[in-house]
């Protein structure tokens, strides 16, 4: 029995040099991964969950990391990490994977762009470089992770971007054309159709009730069925978000409302009129 | 690694060849009439057979087109009785020979004056016969005698070798068991007259110091490759000069 690891890398966002960046995230997340731990005596296997064990770490020999550089103008040009711009002007481009120990693991030419042995063996060595620089940055992000669960930190990608609030709403004025207003109202009212014809015999029922027409089929038992669907889903919705106490509150002022409408109506000093804003249940702390 | 294998201690390798020593050349142009261009090429127990149709009208999408240039399409294909064991894999289709063939068209569209041939196609096809160590190169040789054989004006020859390390001597022009051992792996296709590199691949660890050791055995092997491919170009001419009546 052997255990099988599957690695899944999605691109977001698309802005040059994808395989250098690609092969940074691959190598990371496979240091950053934790397996169960396991034991075996003779022919018996057990496998530890994570509350009986400590998952553990993968056994990663080596980080190899890409590094690109894109060709101009027959090779008189050189950029590394090409942005997407650069990419669909540039001649070719030639991947050199390369780990901390100065060992080159791959090298690949394409785009049918002419090298000469100095300009690879120069590139080799800008890629040394970079490499060195790329392995100590994640070795720090790493520990800065490591540290962040051990301490009951905050971690994971949803707390890695920041939290961007709204402080305003503001909309711009639009500006309304008012020029030949008039004409422009004429217009659409002699293009509209002439009112329908009108009923001149009004049909009396009894004294001081008249029918004109015939009237459309009454909508309202629909609407009636209409609306209470949308409470229900309103209620299955807010039972996720919490809004439930926030209408209950809407409601409360409505009908406090309702009946105080003699008397001056103070919303401030009203209990139900406070928000309460329901934080988001924290993670179960995990110690690694 | 295999290192000790792969290199006696008298410096013979696996099949009694010097490290630097390539494996025998023999090459034919014109195997096929109906081609406009077709070569054969053998390296050690590689054969390559590469098929050259053009420059003609695209078919299919004319919308495909370039106005000023010709499109060059390849395709590689290992025929299933090329290993030792018959290949269940589809011959096109699965990503390595997609791979290949893409390199193959990159390698060629930069050695095929194509400014010549606006609005027109170049076929290459290259059927791997045999696969014994060098699959890719044969075929990037056999090519290029195809072309020559079929009249399009190129850059140059496209002479390509692979090159491996066993300890710190490096050995050019690698067979199937030295391949299959795991080593590091160059393969490099050159321009000899310019000296610039058309394609290079590296596989498995290599520490940088010794790439310019590996780098300057695969170029030395394509030069002498080319030595011996001039010879053949030059032979079927004074054939084809003969044939006419010259």
């Amino acid at each position: 029995e052997v255990w099988q690891i599957r690695l899944d890398l999605h691109l977001l966002n698309h802005d040059g040099n994808i395989v250098d960046a690609a092969s940074i995230a691959g190598i990371v997340a496979l240091c950053h991964f934790r397996r169960p731990d396991v034991s075996v005596q003779g022919e018996e296997v057990t496998v530890y969950t994570p509350e009986e064990r400590d998952p553990v770490p993968l056994s990663i020999h080596h980080m190899p990391i890409c590094v690109s550089f894109a060709f101009f103008q027959q090779g008189t040009y050189l950029l590394v990490d090409p942005s997407e711009r650069e990419e669909r002007v540039m001649d070719g481009v030639l991947v050199i994977a390369m780990n901390k120990h100065q060992e080159i693991c791959t090298i690949q030419s394409s785009g049918g762009i002419m090298l000469v042995k100095d300009q690879v063996l120069r590139c080799s060595k800008i890629t040394g470089v970079k490499v060195a620089e790329m392995t100590e940055l994640i070795q720090k992000a790493l520990e800065n992770d490591q540290k962040a669960r051990k301490e009951g930190g905050k971690f994971g990608f949803a707390e890695s971007i920041p939290n961007q609030k709204i402080t305003a709403f503001k909309m711009e004025s639009a500006a309304v054309d008012t020029n030949n207003l008039e004409e422009q109202a004429e217009e659409i009212i002699t293009k509209a159709e002439p009112p329908a014809e009108v009923f001149t015999n009004p049909i009396l029922h009894t004294p001081g009730t008249a029918q004109i027409g015939e009237g459309i089929e009454n909508s309202w038992g629909e609407l009636e069925e209409s609306e209470r669907e949308e409470v229900v889903e309103e209620e299955d919705e807010s039972e996720a978000a919490g809004f439930e106490d926030q209408k209950m509150e809407t409601e409360e002022t409505k009908s406090t409302m309702e009946k105080s409408k003699d008397e001056p109506i103070v919303l401030s000093d009203s209990e139900e009129e406070e928000v309460v804003i329901l934080e988001p249940q924290e993670p179960p702390k995990r110690t690694r | 690694m295999a290192a000790a294998e792969l290199l006696s201690d008298e410096g013979y390798r696996l099949d009694g060849r010097r490290p630097s020593e390539l494996r025998k050349v023999r090459a034919r142009m014109g195997v096929f009439e109906q081609a406009d261009g077709s070569a054969y090429i053998e390296q050690g127990n590689t054969k390559a057979l590469a098929v050259v149709y053009g420059p003609h009208e695209l078919r299919g999408s004319r919308s495909r087109a370039l106005p000023d240039r010709a499109l060059v399409h390849c395709q590689y294909s290992l025929a299933a009785f090329s290993t030792s064991e018959r290949r269940r894999r589809p011959p096109h289709g699965d990503r390595q020979t997609a791979e290949l063939a893409l390199h193959l068209r990159q390698t060629f569209e930069a050695a095929i004056l194509t400014q010549l041939y606006p609005r027109s196609q170049i076929d290459i096809y290259v059927q791997i016969l045999q696969a014994d160590g060098g699959n890719y190169c044969a075929g990037v040789n056999a090519a290029t005698l195809a072309l020559m054989d079929a009249g399009i004006p190129m850059k140059d020859f496209v002479c390509a070798s692979s090159a491996g390390l066993a300890a710190d001597t490096a050995l050019a022009d690698l067979s199937w068991p030295e391949e299959a051992a795991g080593g590091p792996q160059l393969a490099l296709a050159l321009l000899p007259a310019s000296g610039q590199i058309a394609l290079l691949q590296l596989s498995a660890r290599l520490h940088q110091q010794r790439l310019e050791l590996a780098l300057e055995a695969a170029l030395a092997a394509c030069r002498s490759l080319h030595a011996v491919l001039d010879a053949v170009v030059r032979e079927r001419l004074r054939q084809a000069s003969q044939a006419l009546g010259d």
